[in-house]
């Protein structure tokens, strides 16, 4: 939608229906511009900040308060996009696959973490960031594995930003072609809107929870990839319906990669580190491309420095 | 509360563009919230105030542009409003429905002086 005037670009698109803004410069002229297929807003030669017909009266009147607006039009999660850009890049220059694995707390992220890395520990490097409000002990759960794990603490904050997973990263210098893993704040709400670089959010649900979780916290759910539904060895005695609990994951992400998992027994942890491993291979093709993309250009530059 | 580190972000912006144009206050501050995103407006006032409490921002308003959610139904293409994050297509019954506008969190525009 257009921010200015809250019509629907994109949204609606008519042939030859244009429609028509009005406004008022400062000097008095009032003159109105349709709206082109890709639209603009634009500013008649006076930069925001000497528009004086900017102010609530639009006009400039001596000695009156020379209040006037400014636009901004910024996200408000620019600063933390920013930094999660500077992460990706940093990830993808180096072939590495990173997630982020999200859930509300006790659905087995850390268990589930462990169980992982333990299968494929002697395949890829791996290095974890553990996110918690408080303790140290998830991180050295993961560094009894053998692997390096960084813990942070938030303090009284809910979730991992673009920022702290930057500064990981500088502390952990993770191998080229390695696997990242990231274990957020156990929260079903905040981390959804934090992008911190990852390839995939991963969301976990335990089914000693309720089926209708992806409902309550839709946010999730929507911003994840991956659902892991996990401890699945318990549902004989429970009474969740587990095909009930994919539906309404479904209906909140209609394009959500489903992987039913116990990680203490270990069941159909085969398919999720399939996954891994495929991820891991196309972030490896990816830097390949890269590298091979400077070889030629290299190669392209020394001809033409032979040829002079 | 992510509310607290969005009131965060916010301010960074409104006071990085408040020294820019040399303003000696800001009276009120634009945002646009999507009804689809995260973000709880009553929270996020407050959480607003108590950040902005020492700066050039302190006195200013809070002005929440709601902005209404829309989507799209991947099984008939229809465009349809949405009032949450999932929904049932009101052309075919779908539940496959693509939130397509709503989710925004932006800052539109301050008032200074």
């Amino acid at each position: 939608m257009c921010t200015v005037c809250g019509c629907g670009e994109g949204e609606t698109k008519i042939e030859g229906a244009d429609h028509a803004h009005q406004h008022v410069h400062a000097d008095g002229t009032v003159h109105s511009h349709t709206h082109q297929y890709k639209h603009h807003h634009h500013e008649h030669g006076v930069g925001g900040d000497l528009d004086f017909g900017a102010g609530p009266a639009r006009a400039h009147v001596p000695g009156m308060s020379q209040a006037r607006t400014v636009q901004i039009e910024q996200d408000i999660l620019a600063k933390n996009n920013a930094y999660a850009s500077e992460n990706r890049r940093y990830f993808d220059e180096r072939g590495i696959f990173a997630l982020n694995l999200v859930s509300g707390p006790g659905a087995g992220k850390t268990t589930l973490l462990v169980k992982t890395i333990a299968a494929l520990k002697d395949k890829v490097a791996i290095s974890v960031v553990e996110g918690d409000q408080q303790t140290s002990s998830d991180a050295e759960r993961i560094r009894a594995t053998g692997v390096a794990a960084l813990q942070i603490n938030t303090g009284k904050g809910c979730h991992l930003d673009g920022y702290m997973v930057g500064h990981a990263l500088e502390r952990l210098r993770p191998a080229e072609e390695s696997l990242f893993l990231i274990e957020n704040v156990g929260n079903l709400v905040c981390p959804a809107a934090f992008d911190l670089g990852e390839h995939h959010k991963v969301v976990i649900l335990s089914v000693t929870e309720g089926e209708d979780k992806p409902l309550k916290y839709p946010d999730m759910f929507r911003a994840a990839d991956v659902l892991l539904l996990n401890k699945c060895d318990l549902l004989p005695y429970l009474e969740f319906d587990a095909d009930l609990a994919e539906a309404n994951a479904r209906r909140v992400n209609p394009d959500l990669t489903i992987f039913r998992v116990s990680a203490s027994s270990g069941d159909g942890l085969a398919a999720w580190l399939s996954w891994i491993e495929a991820g891991l291979e196309t972030q490896r093709g990816k830097r390949m491309e890269t590298v091979d993309a400077l070889k030629r250009r290299v190669a392209g530059l020394e001809r033409k420095l032979a040829a002079n | 509360m992510h509310e607290m580190s969005l009131a965060e972000g916010i301010l960074q912006l409104v006071e990085e563009t408040a020294r820019r144009e040399n303003a000696r206050r800001v009276k009120t501050v634009v945002l646009e919230i999507g009804q689809l995103s995260a973000v709880e407006p009553a929270a996020l006032e407050f959480c607003f105030a108590a950040v902005a409490a020492e700066g050039v921002a302190r006195a200013a308003r809070l002005v929440i542009v709601d902005v209404p959610g829309s989507g799209k139904c991947l099984a008939c293409g229809l465009a349809q409003p949405m009032a949450a994050l999932f929904g049932v297509c009101t052309a075919c019954g779908s539940h496959r429905l693509q939130p397509t506008g709503g989710s925004e969190m932006r800052v539109r525009e301050i008032e200074i002086e």
